[in-house]
């Protein structure tokens, strides 16, 4: 019980904290919303008069920090986020956040399992091998594969399979000229823009998950349960599965929960690059047009994915492994 | 750690020559540009191609890629050291200090410590550098306060580690100050993880500073890497043809990275020889000796040693 408490008031702090330095960043720093819609319209219009556009969309620069801050934090933890002061101003950003978020989880979301799984799986593999050809030339090549820029992967594979082989397209989510809908056709189009985006994070990301799977299993392979199975004469199959892996993975469940962050994170450029209009590209936008209530939502939202994943991860490992619910 | 081991280590020598590489051309640009200055817009036509002239081609505004290049070294390399040196002090201290003097300093720091970790870091680091300005000191300063987390808790848990062994026991004894035991006694324990610290950190920011630059948030006037391709995306390289613009920057950032993750692998691998590369030689040579092991009717237990 103690340990349940103690995880959630650290959840509920870091939650405060993000929230509390998203708002006063921005506003400490240069730079306003009404400078940034004088410069995206381009038309001669008195600051006050813009101003005053923005505030009918509630932007009170006028209003206390102090009443605004706590306002903000009521607004943003009873789902009241307001509208857009940015790109699309006055609409909602609930509207926005609910367009962008399928696109994100479906490519993020999915990438993200299909590379912990396949990476675990290799990893299992190459750690039991030890010495095996696969062992020998693996780590070297996944260490450099692991830290090349997402960014420019996805450039090079636009500059192979979209520019010069115009096997797929470069960029935007679907093909715009074909009616979204369960129709053959758009999820035709759905994938085929997906799979350049998909491959550069899975290639990015795949490395570390092998890499550390390896490393556990080597750990967990000398251990004498290990060769107490071998002893008794199981299967290699049932021993490395059931015996070693088993024992191997706990580590990286809770590098998974952790990874998350970063593969949001890797995918903001990821999106930026591909013009693929999920929450990091929303992010980016945001940014760039001192589009407070978006900006302030998207970062709350990145912050409790970050944070359910790791209490998930703990939950879980309490669930799997009885030396860590000893210790809580 | 030896510099003989991290010589003798293959990943750790690929790494080492790489970085090597890096920094002389940073330290001499002038030796191996074709331009002493590499930003004059309009110096060359437009769109070259890659020629004995221009190594890599021109860039739409017609400088030269190559030239770019080897100024940009100096950028990055000098952004990478010393964020990443920044942040491995901020985590030393940090780590040291919650470890040593335990109870509430403890708490209180192993929260903040816990809490920057989990915050989301790319987008708080786009956020910050895009209202704290462009110069390479932003850069620095954001690549530290957020970077510094995940050393922190590791120095954390060595240092409590060793809070209690007997050679520090003996220092208090001793009546050494606080500041001696931690500096002379217990620092000097901690120097490997130290190192790996550090490549971590100096890579994570080779990686960060460059995707920061990449969407415009860096100086957009200087020869970094990041910019580069910055300017490359944005002025369409791609549709236009001009492929090195986007492939000689990218490749850089590349290798810059791949030489610090091959030096801090290669750190594991000699802090923990069960991760090493099995090689073939070595097998035989251990095949060898059980065989001569046998012949002597040394028994099973030494031939098992042996292999």
């Amino acid at each position: 019980m103690r340990f349940v408490v103690r995880r959630l008031s650290m959840f509920l702090f870091t939650l405060w904290a993000a929230m509390t330095l998203n708002f006063f960043i921005p506003r400490f720093m240069p730079g306003n919303p009404v400078q940034a819609l004088q410069a995206r319209i381009r038309v001669k219009e008195s600051p006050a008069a813009l101003a005053s556009i923005l505030s009918s969309f509630g932007y009170k620069p006028n209003a206390g920090l102090v009443p605004q801050y706590l306002t903000y934090l009521k607004d943003m933890l009873t789902g009241q986020w307001g509208a857009s002061i940015g790109l699309s101003l006055g609409e909602p950003v609930r509207d926005i956040i609910l367009q962008a978020a399928p696109w994100t989880l479906g490519l993020i979301g999915l990438t993200t399992v299909v590379a912990f799984a396949l990476g675990n799986v290799a990893g299992i593999v190459a750690g039991w091998r030890r010495g095996g050809t696969l062992d020998s030339w693996l780590p070297s090549t996944l260490v450099v594969t692991a830290n090349l820029p997402y960014y420019w992967v996805g450039m090079l594979l636009i500059l192979l399979f979209a520019t010069t082989l115009n096997w797929l397209p470069p960029d935007f989510n679907y093909d715009p000229t074909i009616l979204p809908g369960f129709s053959p056709g758009f999820i035709g189009s759905v994938l085929q823009h997906a799979v350049l985006p998909a491959f550069t994070l899975l290639v990015t990301s795949i490395g570390g998950w092998i890499l550390t799977m390896r490393n556990n299993m080597i750990t967990t392979v000398a251990e004498d349960y290990v060769r107490m199975a071998r002893a008794k004469g199981l299967a290699d199959r049932k021993i490395m599965f059931g015996y070693a892996a088993r024992n191997a993975m706990l580590p990286n469940i809770s590098g998974f929960a952790m990874s998350l962050g970063f593969v949001l994170s890797g995918s903001v450029l990821v999106e930026y690059v591909f013009n693929y209009p999920g929450l990091g590209y929303q992010l980016l936008n945001a940014v760039d047009n001192n589009d407070y209530p978006l900006m302030q939502v998207l970062f709350m939202l990145y912050t409790v994915a970050v944070l359910v994943a790791l209490l998930a991860a703990d939950f879980f490992m309490v669930w799997l492994d009885p030396r860590a619910r000893e210790k809580g | 750690m030896k510099f003989a081991s991290l010589v003798k280590n293959r990943k750790a020598l690929i790494g080492l020559i790489l970085f090597g590489i890096t920094v002389v051309v940073s330290l001499f640009p002038g030796l191996f540009a074709s331009q002493s200055d590499a930003d004059v817009i309009g110096a060359f036509a437009p769109n070259l191609g890659p020629s004995t002239a221009h190594l890599l081609g021109t860039t739409s505004y017609g400088e030269d890629i190559f030239s770019q290049l080897v100024f940009g070294a100096r950028q990055v390399l000098v952004i990478a050291l010393a964020a990443g040196g920044f942040a491995t002090v901020l985590s030393v201290l940090i780590g040291i200090t919650a470890a040593y003097l335990g109870g509430v300093v403890d708490e209180f720091l192993s929260l903040i410590t816990n809490v920057v970790l989990i915050l989301p870091t790319f987008p708080l680091m786009i956020i910050l550098a895009r209202y704290a300005g462009t110069s390479n000191w932003v850069m620095i300063f954001v690549l530290v306060a957020t970077g510094w987390s995940y050393g922190a808790n590791q120095m954390r848990a060595q240092a409590l580690s060793l809070r209690n062994r007997d050679f520090l026991e003996a220092a208090r004894v001793r009546g050494e100050r606080r500041a001696y035991v931690i500096l002379f006694e217990m620092m000097p324990t901690m120097t490997s993880l130290i190192v790996a610290n550090f490549l971590g950190s100096a890579l994570y920011s080779v990686l960060a500073a460059s995707g920061l630059q990449f969407i415009g948030l860096g100086n957009r006037s200087s020869d970094s890497w990041g910019t580069m391709l910055y300017w490359a995306d944005s002025q369409e390289a791609l549709q236009a043809g001009n492929a090195m613009w986007i492939i000689a920057p990218g490749l850089a950032i590349a290798v810059l990275s791949a030489a610090f993750a091959l030096m801090n692998y290669a750190f594991d691998e000699i802090g923990n020889p069960a991760l090493r590369p099995v090689r073939r030689k070595d097998v035989r040579r251990a095949k060898k000796g059980a065989a001569a092991l046998e012949e002597k009717g040394a028994g099973h237990d030494a031939y098992v040693e042996a292999v």
